[in-house]
């Protein structure tokens, strides 16, 4: 085995985990503070892939294009906490599960009504192409190194603004006690939109950055709506460091798996026998992760209670 | 002396830095009405919760029947005969009142698992169910949505259901709360004779229904027994006049 | 006859009707929608033993539908091909019959609810729901990159498989044998909700402290409910295969899991018959908006939407008032 194909395999596990980290941290964080479950999530990441391949396409620039995908995500968001979500606060999970899976149906349908069923195509610009040698002649993706640095730089950032920043202490406050935080005279339904409308952001521009290494079509969101749910059941729901960690483990799962279990199963079966299986056992490794966390910590590794 | 059906020994609980629980030592013996009383915040809800087993306390045993059960469910505990009735009541409230007290009768009885009887039709339940309505002067709401109760008959229902299940012993938090004065005093004389069947530890706020049911009396103050006594002493005791009952009768 | 009973035999007996007049007029099309809705009734009826008798927000009910479909697709295309299904440590064949294949639906589907439910109901709320949709996930992915029958284009049956003395190639023999199993299946769950089970099993599903103060653990009773809701979905996922003689891995998608929801939502959450009434109405609105528009999920979306918001109860909510005590 090359340890440099396991280098490289290793830091596409990591660049799956800090996107996974955008998606997810929304999630966590709509859930903590509003304590609700947005099935629609995964459309806001899909907001963005599409907001950014059409501004891409009509400007040319890559960096606009991630400034529309972050604009056109958060104010989708607004919009949908302003019209649906906020009525679903102090709903069950029931209905809110049911509500934000209309939400889908209704933003999926939307899309492939103005965009057509058919992929578009968001291309990487130059100034990211191509590949950096690193340290040990690892040949590496300029791109995808560039997608682990923002996604950390906006988990540093995420994690400054929660501990140090006013709205960071109304995001606590919040997740502890609804009831005071409106009795400190915060608006509180405007931290809710403010909050949904940061997730939102943070999914679209997930979208738009995937977007550029698979492809922009109606239902990219959900698969990865789904696998951020896996990452925050295994962190813990609610908690933002979990939702790094639980990123990060499930990036690294997936694509290790992926990479390693054929090679591992190579050594007791036939090449194209090792080839079926471990890529069948690999599609299952992070729910077999998942299993495994909730049997020992049945709320999630950084859940509370 | 009778043999304690209910024997706390030394209970602990800290949540934090603050301390619900500080070795509490209390019994409830055959055929006596033990009412526990003290100021709100007292932790009084928390002893109960350990009691029930909805809470594990930090040191300290509770034993039932000779058995120490601190590390039993509150589904074990209940099976064994404690039943409880709840400060906030815990009914299904979507249920009739009928319904409510058929659940107790079934899960007494134990045939929980039948997949395809008809259990509103039972005669046994019903019979179980419907006397324990009429002991708590219920029988006449038995087809009322739980929900449409009153907050004092609610509670009435929560001693019905604690009926059905032939306890050991009751474990009683607030249940005249809510109740109008006629109410209290037909729940008094109920409660009353109800201890002949099985011992009854009373937490109650109602301080004329405490010192005209009980047999003995436990002052908790600050997670702590400051007395423990028939109710005569516990009158005449100035620890808990001073830390309480001063309070208590202030205007 | 109290408003629902009247509103349960109105759905039954429309449901039966409209194949029939079918059947006379020779609309065979008519017939096999029929037939759908039957069969995403048992699923509804299936998923509400867990989500309207327990309150378990199963967001995963797909893996049991799929694995009910690849246990049809599985055992037929071995009968088909006349290989067997394993050689070691026992031989064993394919087989066309259904019963035979209901039976190994029902069994696959109880065991893997039985196992994932035990799993899954550690946790509750938001958890379980996320944890359902995941395990449902992982079978998806599972069926996908699994060749060996079919991966990812699924499995084509040639022929429907048989039952002793019908000709299920015939729409509306088919459409019986489903209504029948509905039947039943409806019959029984409501027997299963008026039961001393049910009984308990509802007040966890209200207040879990009050079934624990009465000597039972909610966790066994969420278990039996989530197994026997689980086989009877499966039940309905092998009948939906031998419906259109094909499984593929969309059976257990996510949005499938969302269908079923949707059926047991539009009908009323814990009406014994919300689902059926939910299932037709469903295939109903594909049908009529799907002929106005390609996008008719908006429409669906739309509609699911104002029912959460405004009109929870679903159509037996609207027609049939508050939910009666079961007896």
């Amino acid at each position: 085995m090359s340890w440099v194909l396991l280098a490289e395999q290793t830091l596409n596990g990591l660049s799956l985990g800090v996107m996974l980290f955008l998606m997810a941290a929304g999630l966590t964080l709509v859930f903590g503070v509003m304590g609700l479950i947005n099935l629609a999530h995964g459309s806001l990441y899909m907001v963005g892939g599409f907001a950014a391949a059409a501004v891409a396409a009509a400007t040319g620039s890559f960096l606009l294009a991630l400034a529309a995908s972050l604009v056109a995500a958060a104010i989708a968001g607004v919009i949908v906490e302003m019209t649906v979500i906020r009525r679903l606060y102090d709903r069950d999970h029931l209905d809110q599960v049911l509500a934000t899976f209309a939400l889908i149906l209704v933003f999926s349908e939307a899309t492939r009504w103005v965009f057509g069923s058919f992929p578009l195509f968001l291309d990487r610009p130059d100034w990211l192409g191509g590949t950096v040698t690193l340290p040990l002649g690892i040949e590496y993706s300029r791109y995808r190194l560039a997608l682990i640095g923002i996604g950390l730089a906006i988990a540093g950032a995420l994690f400054w603004m929660i501990a140090h920043t006013r709205i960071g202490i109304r995001i606590r406050a919040g997740e502890n006690d609804r009831e005071m935080i409106a009795a400190l005279g915060v608006d509180i339904s405007r931290l809710y939109t403010l909050v949904f409308a940061l997730g939102a952001a943070l999914a679209g521009l997930a979208g738009a950055l995937i977007g550029a290494i698979q492809s922009v079509q109606v239902g990219m969101g959900e698969p990865v709506l789904i696998l951020a749910f896996v990452v925050i059941v295994i962190g813990g729901i609610g908690s933002i460091k979990g939702a790094l960690v639980g990123a990060l483990l499930v990036g690294l799962t997936d694509t290790l798996g992926g990479f390693l279990l054929p090679k591992a199963l190579g050594l007791v079966l036939s090449a194209p026998a090792a080839t079926s299986v471990g890529a069948s056992l690999a599609s299952m490794s992070i729910y077999i992760l998942m299993a495994l966390v909730l049997l020992f910590r049945p709320r999630g590794l950084f859940g509370g209670g | 002396m009778a043999e304690p059906i209910l024997d706390i020994r030394g209970l602990t609980k800290h949540f934090g830095g603050l301390c619900a629980s500080r070795d509490i030592t209390l019994d409830l013996r055959p055929g006596e009405i033990h009412a526990l009383i003290g100021p709100n915040g007292a932790g009084k809800s928390t002893l109960v919760k350990q009691i029930a087993g909805a809470l594990v306390p930090d040191s300290g045993t509770v034993h039932f029947r000779g058995q120490d059960v601190t590390r039993l469910s509150t589904a074990a505990r209940a099976r064994m005969g404690m039943g409880r009735t709840f400060q906030i009541s815990s009914l299904a409230m979507e249920y009739t009142v009928l319904q409510n007290a058929v659940l107790g009768a079934l899960c007494h009885r134990g045939t929980v698992w039948r997949l395809f009887d008809r259990v509103m039709r039972d005669k046994g339940l019903l019979a179980v169910a419907e006397e324990a309505l009429e002991q708590v002067g219920l029988a006449e709401f038995r087809a009322v949505r739980t929900a449409e109760l009153s907050h004092g008959q609610r509670r009435q229902l929560e001693v019905a259901v604690a009926l059905t299940l032939r306890p050991q012993v009751f474990l009683m938090d607030e249940p005249m709360a809510g109740l109008g004065a006629e109410g209290s005093r037909r729940l008094i004389e109920f409660l009353s004779g109800l201890r002949a069947t099985a011992p009854i530890l009373l937490i109650e706020h109602d301080m004329d229904a405490v010192f005209s049911l009980a047999d003995r009396v436990s002052v908790l103050v600050y997670g702590e027994i400051i007395a423990t006594g028939p109710v005569a002493d516990i009158r005449a005791n100035a620890t808990v006049r001073a830390a309480y009952l001063g309070e208590e009768n202030a205007p | 006859m109290t408003r629902e009973s009247a509103l349960n035999l109105a759905v039954m007996g429309a449901l039966l009707a409209v194949p029939l007049w079918a059947w006379a007029a020779d609309e065979p099309f008519l017939i096999t929608l029929s037939t759908r809705a039957v069969i995403f009734a048992i699923a509804g009826v299936g998923l509400n033993v867990a989500l309207g008798l327990g309150g378990l927000v199963s967001f995963g009910h797909a893996l049991f539908f799929g694995l009910g479909g690849y246990a049809m697709g599985i055992l037929a295309w071995h009968a088909q091909t006349y290989t067997n299904v394993t050689d070691w440590p026992l031989v064993l064949g394919g087989t066309k019959s259904m019963p035979l294949i209901w039976l190994v639906a029902v069994i696959t589907s109880a065991l893997a609810a039985l196992a994932f439910g035990a799993l899954s109901l550690r946790t509750a709320g938001v958890y379980f729901i996320m944890i359902t949709l995941a395990f449902a996930q992982m079978f998806y992915y599972f069926a996908i990159s699994w060749p060996a029958y079919g991966g990812e284009d699924g499995l084509s049956i040639y022929v429907r498989n048989g039952f002793p003395g019908l000709n299920t190639m015939d729409p509306i023999q088919y459409f019986a044998i489903c209504y029948v199993l509905l039947l039943i299946v409806v019959l029984a769950v409501g027997r299963l909700a008026g039961s001393s089970f049910g009984l308990v099993l509802r007040a966890a599903r209200q207040n879990e402290e009050r079934v624990r103060a009465v000597g039972q653990a909610p966790y066994r009773l969420y278990l039996l409910a989530f197994t026997i809701s689980g086989a009877i979905t499966g039940l309905a996922g092998a009948l939906f295969a031998d419906l259109n003689r094909f499984v593929s891995p969309t059976m257990f998608s996510w949005q499938t899991s969302g269908e079923i929801m949707i059926f047991v939502i539009l009908g009323g959450v814990g009406r014994v018959y919300g689902p059926v009434a939910g299932a037709a109405l469903f295939i109903l609105l594909e049908h009529v908006l799907g002929g106005l528009s390609e996008f008719w999920h908006i429409y669906l979306g739309a509609m699911l939407l104002g029912v959460v918001l405004f009109a929870r109860g679903g159509i037996y909510g609207l027609l049939a008032g508050r939910e009666a005590g079961h007896g």
